[in-house]
């Protein structure tokens, strides 16, 4: 190769890999905030903030959907399989939002430690299946509970 | 190998051998796009969990993937066009740009369009869709960058700097779900061990991507050709080639 285009290989070569050094870095210096949601491990932590709107995520606890007979209030629990946080939410609850599945809800801590949401989004998985297939696995081998993280 | 690689750069060599490629490839890209349009919407199961709202997949995951492969496209077009000064090279990362545009847009607007029946919301400030509108700016930054220069040599060397220096949010849009807690979740279609979509839905899926694939060779050559003919609009072989067609 001639020694100008060697040259402008190795700059082009050393600019790609500073410039993606340095967004490396910024990225991993803010990873707190590109984080979408607080695991409810973080939150029973104290890590999470009292004092200001955070979004928690995990999955819905089965059988801890309470729903209001007159209102559209609705409490459930959200777990990472190591610690579990209440949420309270007035609002329509998206399609998707079920017991055992994944949700991440926008709100801010109650002195109880209570999650009152003003946003609740249903996270789903990367499974895709048709009906046959799902119910088949269900009658299988269904998960037992509280045994894998999401 | 350096013979083909040398004959690509000549002008009238690519535009004949573009002109072929085009023919045969016109007709691939709409038979492979409308039967896997019919066999993704029409014949493949809906989703136990979505129903059929999930068909949007057929357009968003091939438009996404091929957005993220159109960038390197583009930014490879920058190295060749930095470090051999090869013409066509700037043509490539030129004609590439605004199709990647369009691609990260369509993946954009349809993920709007399934986030809000499905996760409850049009958009989220969450890392994977960030980046994914970062990338859609970066393509228009190439865009407006190539416009902005009078000298069009200069322009494919500022272009072909910020598209290298932007190659670092390829990997960071394909692993943000990993990465961090993201409400996108993680990719379905793995390339070691089994998938996480059902056989039935991955074979029409992963027709849409090569259907893409496919569209975005086709509309950067054509594009190319479009910059050709400007550019050697007063050449004598562009002429030879209208006055003998």
């Amino acid at each position: 190769m001639h020694p100008i285009r060697k040259q402008r290989l190795i700059l082009v070569s050393l600019m790609v890999v500073l410039s993606s050094v340095a967004i490396g870095l910024v990225a991993f210096a803010l990873r707190d905030n590109i984080n979408l949601f607080y695991p409810p491990a973080d939150v029973m932590a104290g890590k999470a903030p009292t004092d200001r709107t955070i979004r928690l995520g995990g999955m819905v606890v089965k059988g801890s959907i309470e729903r209001s007979e007159t209102e559209l209030d609705t409490t459930f629990w959200v777990t990472d399989y190591e610690a579990s946080v209440a949420v309270r939410y007035s609002g329509i609850l998206p399609d998707l939002f079920a017991e055992g599945e994944g949700v991440v809800a926008e709100g801010m801590l109650d002195a109880s430690g209570t999650l009152v949401a003003t946003q609740v989004l249903a996270k789903h998985d990367e499974n895709y299946m048709p009906p046959e297939v799902a119910a088949a696995l269900e009658g299988k081998t269904a998960p037992a509970e509280g045994t894998a993280l999401p | 190998m350096w013979s083909i690689i040398h004959k690509m750069g000549s002008p009238p060599w690519f535009f004949r051998f573009s002109g072929t490629l085009v023919r045969w490839l016109l007709p691939v890209t709409i038979s492979l796009l409308l039967v896997g349009a019919f066999w993704g919407l029409l014949v493949a199961p809906p989703d136990f969990r979505q129903g059929n709202s999930y068909r949007i997949i057929y357009i968003h995951v091939p438009a996404a993937v091929v957005a993220l492969a159109g960038y390197y496209v583009m930014a490879l077009a920058g190295a060749v066009s930095l470090i051999w000064r090869i013409k066509m090279a700037d043509i490539t990362m030129r004609a590439a740009a605004p199709v990647g545009a369009v691609l990260t847009a369509i993946a954009l607007v349809t993920g709007a369009i399934w986030g809000k029946p499905t996760w409850g919301a049009w958009w989220v400030w969450d890392a994977r869709i960030t980046s994914m509108l970062i990338l859609f700016f970066l393509y228009l930054g190439v865009v407006a960058l190539f416009q902005a220069y009078e000298n069009k040599t200069a322009a494919a060397r500022a272009c072909a700097v910020l598209s290298l220096v932007g190659t670092v949010n390829i990997p960071i849009i394909y692993k943000s779900v990993d990465w961090w807690y993201s409400l996108h979740q993680p990719a379905s279609i793995k390339f070691t061990g089994e998938s996480a979509i059902d056989s039935s839905m991955l074979y029409p899926l992963l027709l849409m991507i090569l259907a893409f694939y496919c569209l975005f060779a086709l509309t950067v050559l054509l594009n190319m050709r479009a910059d050709l003919v400007w550019a050697h609009r007063e050449s004598s072989w562009l002429k030879q080639l209208a006055g003998g067609a």
